[in-house]
């Protein structure tokens, strides 16, 4: 006997931004929606933690900027309390007092990058332009659904035919470049602009976020440009905080959806879609609960959607074997601190405006290099890339009065530790990023009052993403846009009537986007009205 | 926190508003007094200085440099003589302008080039093209400064400094040296009236300054900010990057760019077809001249007062005239059946006190170019846009002899 209380239009699994965005979207179209988190917090690798009394941590993901601007309006978010701010400042410490500090003024940051290298003051600007030019001619494909390159339907030949017309309709220059962000690495793209080790490598950074690449690697060009797609306010590539950090970002979308209508079921991990020969039916949880619906969202990522709530044996071969191969291998840690005062740079004492954005420790492509070489000895990086964030420099609710959080992201850090394990080397780890901060910013621990580390098992285990890919799969170019997650199942669907995918394994994820989950009740919405 | 000029120190306390903008990223004065009317006026009855240091400023050296400019400039370098100045122009491929400049031949095999954005890059990209091997591009922004001595009483100044700008001719150069301090002096200016540059360097700045402060002092000598010169060079007719027209480097579209017929340089390419050399975008420039291709050309604007006045008048309210100078563009329209029949557009409004009428630099298609031709300017009254009557006119507006005439000895 199906109760009211089980049965709903859609049931969205995983409390993430994405399955929030999803949830609020289907909610808003008049479905009774449900969202299912295993957690006891929704908001997935987006939540923000008072580990510390008065220290609110953001334990994962730590800023916005591919958000895409109309689930802002759709979703009325605005009302709900979204307040991005302005995260400008970029601050590059390099070796022996050398540094790049970037604001808001282009005019100051000539001087800034000339201080460095004159041409590069000029190049920065020549390639900046270049790359604005390339990334709003891909926006558009950010905000629809991809077509299916496997498909003979005829309204997929000719969005195929539109997106191949398209590409070819770029200015020579600007189709040159996106050629090279697929095929060259970051550093080779750089050095045709750009002499100055350190500001390269302050660019360059863009380049392996996330990612299994070091910035001389093939594969950091296209990691790079994915970055770049993001916006703030219309300036492109650039970063925003959420008041509150990321968590305050998915409390603002759990309280749309609620607004909507939407139920949110915490504590509600979910074992397996339940569904028959006419499709999905269900979900059972791992306490046994079932609900009910004829429309079920999967937002973990590709390798749970495929392999784990469902059985595979009811795939096609091809898709398996896609899902098989599809790469995950997180390189990326946090390692985050309450801190009693802000860290000091020599030369920049007592200097806030530095920590108000982006802090970029990896002073050289060397130093990224080696870091990553590392990483492919299978072992953390003994001197890591940070970026780093005070966030409390312009949200004082972060922290108390005085004293500072600083998050940390760490790479690399690899998934597969070749001759340890992660719960033995989470405390070397710490230590290490500790003494990396140590070498830029002489007295820093004395300065850590609490420190909390992440590791990619860690974000496995806590958060549900496979070997801690923090994108939910890398960005590399067979698994971006039209094979994301796999050639032929780039459109939310899955092979089972009613079961679709939402996460940031699917167009045009990663980072903290939306788009996923909102493509993909659009995608439901028009299946639902087609029948 | 922008940087300051070599004279900012004599500066500083000149500024009676205490407001500074960021020019390239150095604090400039848009004006000193309140009144932007009497620094104005210094540069057209007595004589204005001013700091134009923010310039981009780059040498040009070797024995291939020459090689190199007959190549990326599309002026003619080899009318540039030693010792003289040339106004400039570069483009690109496709021929539209990247930039303008003041190029100055001060030695053999050495020119000074001042710029509004950074082009440091931008040659030693073509030199590296060219595999120049004996021209060395430098940049000199903090190694010199850069006054403008402008007015009709900047010779009567300056002859008491140096005896070399005797004889010196309009767009002609020296260098000599100012209490004992060396300085390239060259006839030129963006007013369109008397005047002198000088480049000196930075260590010297606070001499130089006092040195010409000091004879200025019996003659008016007014230090003037970048408003009223902005005025002055509208009357002159001279175009501002950023305002009149755009870097083909930094645009999205070719909507956004222009090339120099489009800007009424048609005048840098005479006798063309005598000029052998392969520069950037020549083939693409030669065609549209020849052709007469381009979207626009650039025309200078002449208000009808009365139209003008008539306007407000009807509105109820007085015409604003004092210190009125704008850069946002307004549109311009055909005169006839059609109500707002979109023709071309204004990019810098003034009202000229000299003229007493308001002028405008426009941009207009080539059947509207003929002078004299009458047009309606799209100007908001009471914030409803009105249309006012314009005559297309040539530009400069204002063109005194004393722009080019011989100065020596005592003449005035």
């Amino acid at each position: 006997m199906m109760s009211d209380k089980t049965r709903f239009d859609a049931i969205v699994i995983g409390g993430g931004h994405n399955g929030l965005v999803n949830a609020a979207y289907l909610a808003k179209s008049g479905l009774k929606t449900l969202v299912l988190e295993r957690r006891e917090l929704v908001g997935g690798a987006a939540i923000t933690e008072e580990l510390v009394p008065g220290y609110k941590f953001t334990t994962f993901s730590y800023a916005i900027s591919l958000l895409r601007p109309d689930i802002v309006q759709d979703l009325d978010l605005a009302r709900h309390g979204l307040l991005m701010l302005p995260l400008a400042n970029t601050f590059q410490p390099g070796f022996n007092g050398e540094y790049l500090f970037l604001g808001a003024d282009s005019d100051s940051n000539y001087h800034e990058l000339a201080r460095h290298s004159i041409e590069d003051a000029e190049g920065y600007r020549e390639l900046g332009h270049k790359i604005n030019r390339l990334c709003f001619a891909l926006k558009p494909w950010m905000d629809r659904i991809p077509p299916n390159s496997l498909s003979d339907d005829p309204e997929e030949v000719a969005d195929m035919a539109e997106l191949k017309g398209y590409l070819g309709s770029l200015d020579p220059d600007v189709r040159d470049l996106f050629d090279k962000f697929y095929n060259c690495s970051a550093d080779e793209i750089l050095s045709e602009y750009i002499e100055s080790d350190l500001i390269k490598a302050m660019i360059a950074s863009s380049g392996i976020i996330g990612s299994k690449c070091g910035p001389r690697s093939k594969e950091s060009g296209l990691v790079w440009l994915f970055h770049k797609l993001g916006e703030y306010d219309g300036v492109q590539g650039e970063w925003g905080f959420h008041k509150g950090g990321n968590g305050g970002f998915t409390q603002v979308l759990a309280k749309a959806l609620l607004s909507h209508g939407g139920t949110i079921q915490t504590n509600a991990d979910v074992a397996r879609v339940t569904y028959d020969n006419s499709g999905a039916t269900g979900v059972v949880l791992a306490d046994g609960t079932e609900y009910f619906a004829d429309v079920i969202v999967s937002a973990l990522d590709p390798r749970r959607t495929f392999m784990q709530l469902i059985d595979p044996l009811d795939l096609p071969g091809d898709l398996v074997e896609a899902i098989t191969n599809y790469k995950f291998q997180g390189t990326a840690a946090k390692v985050n601190f309450a801190l009693s005062e802000l860290p000091q740079f020599p030369g920049l004492e007592n200097r806030s405006d530095i920590y108000a954005g982006f802090t970029n420790v990896g002073p050289s492509i060397e130093y990224l290099e080696e870091a990553f070489a590392d990483c492919e000895a299978g072992r953390f990086s003994r001197r890591p890339f940070l970026d780093c964030c005070v966030q409390s420099t312009i949200d004082p609710d972060m922290s108390p009065p005085g004293k500072h959080i600083l998050s940390c992201f760490v790479m690399y850090a690899p998934y597969h530790l070749a001759e340890s394990d992660w719960d033995a080397e989470r405390d070397n780890l710490g230590d290490t990023v500790q003494a990396t901060l140590e070498e830029f910013f002489p007295g820093f621990g004395d300065q850590v009052l609490h420190r909390e580390v992440v590791t990619p098992l860690d974000i496995e285990r806590i958060v549900g993403l496979s070997e801690g890919n923090i994108f939910a799969g890398e960005l590399s170019s067979n698994q971006l846009f039209l094979n994301r997650p796999a050639p032929g199942w780039n459109q939310y669907r899955t092979p089972i009537s009613g079961y679709y995918q939402c996460g940031s394994g699917t167009h045009p994820g990663g980072c903290v986007i939306g788009g996923p989950g909102k493509l993909a009740a659009r995608q439901i919405i028009g299946d639902r009205k087609n029948g | 926190m922008p940087k300051t000029t070599p004279f900012h120190a004599r500066l500083e306390p000149l500024n009676q508003t205490g407001i500074w903008k960021n020019w390239s990223g150095y604090l400039a004065a848009p004006r000193y007094q309140y009144s932007i009317a009497n620094e104005y006026y210094a540069i057209r009855n007595s004589v204005s200085l001013l700091d134009t240091s923010p310039l981009f400023k780059y040498k040009i050296i070797g024995g291939d440099a020459k090689q190199l400019l007959r190549h990326a400039m599309a002026r003619n370098i080899n009318r540039c003589k030693l010792g003289s100045a040339q106004y400039t122009v570069w483009c690109d491929e496709s021929g539209f302008v990247v930039q303008d400049g003041v190029i100055m031949h001060v030695a053999e095999n050495e020119y000074w080039l001042t710029a509004a954005e950074p082009a440091l890059r931008y040659f030693r990209n073509i030199a590296r093209k060219m595999d120049l091997a004996d021209v060395q591009i430098t940049d000199v922004a903090t190694q010199y400064g850069i006054l403008a001595l402008q007015g009709p009483l900047a010779f009567d100044v300056v002859k008491q400094l140096t005896g070399d700008a005797d004889g010196l001719k309009f767009f002609g150069l020296t260098q000599t040296d100012v209490k004992g301090k060396p300085v390239v002096l060259s006839r030129t200016g963006f007013t369109g009236d008397l005047g002198y540059e000088l480049w000196v360097r930075f260590e010297d700045a606070a001499v130089v300054w006092d040195a010409l402060m000091g004879a200025g002092e019996n003659y008016n000598i007014t230090p003037i900010g970048t408003t009223a010169l902005k005025m002055a060079r509208v009357e002159a007719g001279l175009l501002l990057m950023d305002v009149d027209f755009h870097s083909s480097r930094y645009a999205w579209v070719d909507a956004e760019r222009e090339t120099p017929a489009e800007l009424g340089w048609d005048w840098m390419f005479r006798r063309l077809e005598k000029d052998k050399r392969d520069f950037v975008g020549r083939t693409p420039i030669e065609a549209e001249l020849q052709n007469q291709t381009n979207r626009w050309t650039t025309v200078g604007l002449e208000v009808d007062w009365h139209d003008y006045d008539r306007v407000f008048r009807d509105a109820g309210i007085l015409p604003p005239k004092h210190e009125l100078y704008r850069e946002s563009t307004m549109s311009i329209y055909r005169r006839n059946d059609k109500e707002w029949d979109y023709a071309g557009y204004a990019s810098t409004f003034v009202y000229s006190s000299l003229l007493k009428t308001p002028i405008a630099i426009a941009k207009i298609p080539l059947d509207l170019a003929m002078p004299g031709t009458e047009v309606n300017l799209e100007v908001p009254v009471i914030r409803r846009p009105t249309n006012v009557l314009a005559r297309v006119a040539s530009m400069p507006f204002f063109d005194p002899p004393r722009k080019t005439a011989m100065m020596n000895g005592d003449v005035r």
